[in-house]
Order: structure tokens, then sequence, then C-alpha cells
């Protein structure tokens, strides 16, 4: 008995930097953050309990309305595109092709570099008047627009970034998971006269789909916060700021530039609930498309 | 898939070829558009090569905002984040992997509802947290929310319970309490799995943006992230410097991950496959 004892104090002196410094940075916090979004915050940073007032104003903010739509938008474009680019790449590096490693380099450069530095690399791509994309247009007789100022064309080339950003990451992920698909089984496959295609549906697909659940997951969660390219990439006087921003960048400028914590408290819960929302959909709905061993 | 005829493998090299395209060339456009003159850089039609090589976009470019400072900033930053997830979740891991104890199952719920919830609520409460210990503008807030690290015990957690337990019961036998078991075990054998959280870490730490934005105004204590968006905005319309600036801000860690590549590929490849 007196050992077992030992070994609980040993668990709990091992557990207790993490967990302490979770409770401090983490947990405590959130509690935090959900009491700060039943109050106002004044121009002194003092706090008034207004109830839910900053939750029925959102309701009626068009601006969390929009930021909501577009953080939708970005998400729903960007991760099955995304994921289904990464899945080609995956499938094509599983290939017994000479090269891998440099392409596999190649393909994970964006995931190493700076998002500062991705954006504004591309800002200059995308610019309307010395952008190389409206030259190359200009070449088959297209007059370009201005990409990143338009409201209708801004989101989704934050988007384009936004995918040839994780498209490396996902793909290493994938292909982790393609390697451990026994090759006996398209030997097998082959013997039976399955092409290719019926190959990939019958073996790869289900094969891979516990890999892919993980993917869209983490993809999915990671689209809807959404923030350094949109900041980067759209100035705070761009007329294609009110359809692009997401939720984030909204939290991030009610919390920080315009100093109302609470409101930034709220859209922040309200990006959670989404979140959790979403999760809980996706686990439900795993069981009709992953096959797990 | 068994694509092996020698056509196949060609479209094969085509299509990947034309995705390593696009994925290079912006980094190209950065390289060629740091060595131009402003009136190259924004000339129509766009000059591909710049005339001569100018390297003194760089020069001013350093002389507009502090690099030096940025990477110190950035390595000190990094290094922190890196010592504290290494040690701190190594030890909380072990405990959740392998040693039995009452509210086990309780304490790992905190550990996953921190990695389930949007990070960015935890920010106003730990930013105000840093202004009232005086931290603000110093290096010891860009290390603050990294001190401990949810996803490198669950990651860690992965490692461990993948190590046999036959060889903890031969150390027993040896008469090693569990602390060394921890230090001489079961640290070195999960060696890839410390060296992938170190990885992991200083990427995100690296990329961070938000954060420093948040707690360090000054620009001589920012990190490359932030150093190089406040280029945003005043200097947007010197492209050339600009390009100058992402080019000294990408080029370490491009480097890093070209070395340590294998390592990378395989601590993410990790994190896919044990989740």
């Amino acid at each position: 008995m007196k050992k077992f004892k030992e070994e609980y104090v040993f668990a709990y002196l091992m557990i207790a930097p993490t967990i302490i410094g979770l409770i401090i940075l983490n947990i405590w916090p959130m509690i935090q953050t959900l009491y700060l979004s039943l109050n106002t915050t004044g121009d002194f940073g003092n706090n008034t309990w207004v109830g839910l007032d900053n939750y029925k104003h959102m309701l009626t903010d068009p601006s969390v309305i929009h930021a909501t739509i577009n953080t939708f938008k970005y998400t729903i474009v960007s991760v099955p595109v995304g994921i289904f680019l990464s899945l080609i790449v995956a499938v094509l590096l599983n290939a017994n092709i000479k090269g891998k490693t440099i392409y596999r380099t190649i393909y994970f450069l964006p995931m190493v570099s700076a998002p500062a530095a991705v954006a504004m690399i591309w800002r200059i791509l995308y610019n309307g008047d010395y952008g190389i994309f409206n030259f190359l247009l200009s070449k088959i007789g297209i007059h370009g627009v201005k990409w990143l100022t338009n409201p209708t064309t801004a989101i989704f080339c934050i988007i384009v970034v936004g995918i040839w950003s994780t498209l490396g990451y996902n793909m290493v992920i994938l292909l982790a998971g393609l390697q451990e698909i026994p090759t006996t089984l398209y030997e097998a496959a082959e013997i039976d006269g399955a092409g290719p295609i019926r190959q990939f549906f019958n073996i790869t697909l289900p094969l891979i789909s516990p890999t892919m659940f993980f993917v869209v997951v983490t993809t999915m969660i990671g689209s809807l916060q959404v923030f350094d390219l949109i900041f980067m990439m759209i100035d705070r006087t761009n007329s294609a700021l009110e359809s692009t921003q997401s939720l984030v960048y909204l939290f991030y400028k009610h919390s920080f530039v315009m100093n109302d914590k609470g409101y930034g408290s709220a859209i922040i819960m309200l990006l959670l609930i989404i979140i959790l929302v979403i999760t809980v959909i996706q686990l439900k709905l795993q069981k009709k498309w992953v096959h797990y061993q | 898939m068994s694509v092996e005829s020698r056509s196949g493998k060609r479209v094969i090299h085509i299509v990947l070829i034309i995705g390593a395209i696009s994925m290079l060339t912006p980094f190209i456009w950065m390289l060629l558009t740091s060595l131009k003159t402003l009136t190259e850089a924004t000339r129509i039609p766009p000059v591909l090569f710049p005339k001569s090589l100018k390297w003194s976009n760089y020069t001013e470019v350093t002389r507009l905002l502090p690099f030096g400072t940025f990477y110190l900033n950035t390595l000190l930053m990094i290094i922190g984040r890196v010592i504290c997830a290494v040690i701190f979740s190594s030890m909380a891991a072990y405990a959740f992997a392998r040693l039995e104890f009452p509210g086990k199952n309780f304490f790992f719920m905190i550990i996953l509802i921190q990695m389930m919830v949007p990070s960015q609520i935890f920010i106003i409460p730990q930013y105000l947290l840093v202004l009232k210990l005086g931290w603000l503008n110093t290096v010891k807030a860009l290390i603050f929310p990294g001190v401990v690290s949810a996803f490198g015990t669950f990651l860690l957690r992965q490692f461990f319970i993948g190590i046999p337990v036959e060889l903890e019961e031969a150390a027993i036998l040896d008469g090693c309490n569990k602390w060394q078991i921890y230090t001489k075990i079961m640290m070195p054998l999960a060696k890839s799995g410390l060296v992938a959280l170190g990885i992991f870490t200083s990427l995100f730490a690296y990329k961070d943006l938000m954060w420093p934005l948040i707690v360090n105004m000054s620009t001589n204590k920012m990190p490359l992230a932030a150093g190089l968006a406040s280029l945003q905005g005043q200097y947007m319309t010197h492209y050339e410097q600009i390009m100058a600036g992402s080019m000294i801000a990408i080029w370490p860690m491009l480097i890093i991950f070209i070395i340590f590549q294998k390592q990378f590929i395989q601590g993410i490849a990790s994190t896919g496959s044990k989740s």
C-alpha cells in the first residue's frame, strides 16, 4: 500500500508543472474570457456587467455576420480543395518514381516560411498595376482586376495562398498514411485485373480514411481560425476588408485595436461554439466514411 | 498505386513538376525582386532579371529594421519554449503513459480541452496577466504562453506508450526507481518524439504572429514574424526592400528545414498516424 502512495506522489509531481501551467495559462483564461464576454470594457479598461448584451449585439452586427460568412467561405473552399490537391500529390509521390525527396522538399517550403513573408510576396504577385498575374492575363487579352481590393475576388485570392501554404503539410501526413498500406493489397488487385482508378477507390481511399479524417478535422479547425494572411494581405483601409475579415480578425480588432475586450471575447466565444458544433458533427459523420481496420 | 509503365511515370513527373513550379515561383520572384531597383520592381511589362544585382536593398532594409535583434528575439523565444516544452511535457507524458494515480482521467481531460479549443480564447487573459506582471515588451512575454504544452504532452505520451514495458520491468529488477526509468530509459528511447516536439515548437513559435503583435509593440523586442509585419503599410511601396526583408526573415528556417528535413517530415507524419 505504501508503495502505491509513493507512486501517486511521484506521478503528481511529474504532472504538476504542466497541469498548473495549463490551469494558469489556459483553463482559468477560458473562464475569464467567458466572464469578459458578459461585460463591456470601458475606455479605461474597466468592465461593466452587461449580461448577454454582447451576444445580442453580435446577432445584428453586420460585420460579425459578414465575418462569420467569410470564415465559412474560406473554410468551405480551402478545406476540400486543399485536401484534394494534397491527396493527389501524396498519391503521385507514393508511386515508384525518382526524385521523391526533392519534390517533397519543394512542396513543403511554404510551411516553413513566415506567414508575413508569404503574404507580402503574394501581395506583389496579385498587385493590380505591377503584378505578374495581370501582366500574364493582359498577354491573352484579359484586363485583370485589382485582385486584393475587389470585394468579390479578394477572399479567393487569400484562399489560394492558404491552400498553397498548407498543401505540403497535409501531403506529408497523407503520404505517411499511404505508405502504411501493404503493397500486397495492390498486387492482389492487379492479379484480379483492377486498374489504377479502381485500386484507388477500392483500396487506397478506404484504407487512408482514418488519416484523412485526422487531416480534415485539423485543417478545418485551422481554417476556421484564419488570421495571419488576412491581417497581412488586406490593409485596414482596403475596400475589400468587410468581405474578407474573419472572426479571428474581428476578435483581434475589437480586443486589441478598439480595446473592447468584452465584445472581442464574445466574438471568440462564437467561434468556439462554431468549432465545437462542427467537430461534434464530424465525429458523428465519421462512422459513415471512416474505415478503421 | 502501381502505375509502373514508363508513360505513366512521365505523366506523374509532369504533374509534379507543374505543381513544384507553382510552389517555387513565389520564392523565386521574391529573390529576384529583392535584387531589383525600385523602377525595375514596378515596371510594366515586368522585368524578370534585374540588370545588375542590387545587394544594397539588403543593407537598406537592415537599416530600416534591426533584423539582428529580430533574429536574437526569435532564437530566445524558440529556445525558451523548446526547453520548457521538452522538459515539462515529457515529465507529464511519462506519468500519463505509465503511472496509475487517482484523477488521471480528469487531468488528461485538461490536456484534451486545451487542444480542442481555439487558442485565441486564451489570449486576452494571457495578455492581461503579462500586463499585470509588467512583462510587456520583454522576451519573457514571447515565451510565456509556450512554457507548458498540452500538444507536447499528448504527442510524447503516444511515444512513451509505444515503448515496450519489458524494458522498464528489466530496469526495476536492476534496482532503478521511477525517476531513473524516466531519465535513463524513457527519455533516450523517445528521442525521435522529443526531436519532433522540438521542431513543432520551433516552427510554431517562429510563425506565431498575433501574440508578438499584442505583447511586444516596441521594435527591439519583436521576433522576426512581427518585425517583418511592421514593414507592411508605410514601406509597402518599396517592393524591393520588402522582398529583401522577407528573404532575410525566411532563409534561416529554410536552411534548418533542408538540413533536418528527415526529422521534420517524420515528426509531422507521426502526428497523423498516431492520433
